[in-house]
């Protein structure tokens, strides 16, 4: 499961969002073995293209120098497919190559919602998982009380079984 | 001789989990056999059947990509350092056309190999009309 906070989730779908119709890719850091997307890294689309995305490779040395500085990791690798759904292509397949890494698939094809989905791709093979986005906002320990009208502090989007 | 070699998390299967070892060579494709002989199977995850720099990984030399440098003929110093990390890329098309758009020379290459082999084929089938007649 990918758990990943909404205001990252929202900046992801904003940077989507800006770069449509052309793919939008980048990078969520977290601190190395933690399995905690904390830090967003919008990245250039090299390939500036509808149907394709890559790394500009100097932008991409620069940030995986600085995530090993830091002591991160790509947790999360997102890209944007802006007129199909948000499953990764046999284009996808073939270049993920951190397979530590949650691929984030956003589909910007519908105008007025987003489609987010979440895999691993290890060896060629690609498991879905569910996302989880959760509201950093809302101190997960507090004790909770529901009343009406109080919209639950976590959305969990299930896998679709496929 | 010695160039310090960082290698990523996909490949430190073949380093033992080092994230870190040492070769040797000239150029990059020397230092790659001599990584080769310690770390069986390295090269070919680096280098192509045909024997380019795969287009899977992006590999540079200090602070340069060295597909500005000659590719696998990029000349190697005694205390370079050499990263290799996995080219992130993809997108919603196929492979083949996605390879064009991005216009990397290897798939230029490819064309043009593909190019070449159709003119022998083609020339090869006149000659066998040829003969027929």
């Amino acid at each position: 499961m990918l758990s990943i906070d909404r205001s990252i989730i929202d900046a992801i779908v904003a940077h989507a969002r800006r770069d449509h119709p052309d793919e939008a890719c980048g990078v969520v850091a977290g601190p190395v073995g933690a399995d905690t997307p904390t830090r967003h890294i919008p990245m250039e689309n090299a390939a500036r293209s509808m149907t394709f995305y890559e790394f500009d490779s100097m932008e991409q040395l620069r940030v995986w120098r600085e995530m090993d500085d830091r002591d991160e990791e790509p947790v999360v690798i997102y890209h944007s497919h802006t007129a199909t759904e948000a499953y990764p292509s046999r284009t996808d397949i073939s270049f993920a190559g951190e397979p530590g890494a949650h691929y984030l698939l956003v589909s910007t094809r519908e105008s007025d919602t987003e489609e987010i989905r979440s895999f691993r791709i290890v060896d060629g093979v690609v498991t879905e998982e569910p996302v989880r986005i959760v509201d950093a906002a809302v101190d997960p320990h507090a004790v909770q009380s529901y009343m009406f009208g109080q919209s639950p502090a976590t959305v969990d989007y299930e896998c679709s079984g496929r | 001789m010695s160039i310090e070699v960082r290698i990523p998390t996909i490949l430190r299967s073949y380093t033992g989990g080092a994230k870190v070892v040492e070769g040797a060579g000239d150029t990059l494709a020397d230092l790659l056999t001599d990584l080769d002989s310690r770390h069986a199977g390295l090269k070919a995850r680096l280098v192509t059947e045909a024997g380019a720099l795969h287009r899977f990984v992006n590999v540079y030399v200090n602070d340069e990509d060295v597909r500005f440098l000659g590719a696998l003929d990029a000349k190697l110093n005694d205390g370079d350092s050499v990263t290799i990390l996995p080219a992130v890329a993809g997108g919603a098309f196929g492979f083949a056309a996605a390879a064009a758009i991005s216009q990397h020379r290897a798939a230029a290459a490819a064309i043009s190999q593909h190019r070449a082999a159709a003119a022998t084929v083609a020339s090869h089938a006149a000659g066998l009309r040829a003969a027929a007649r």
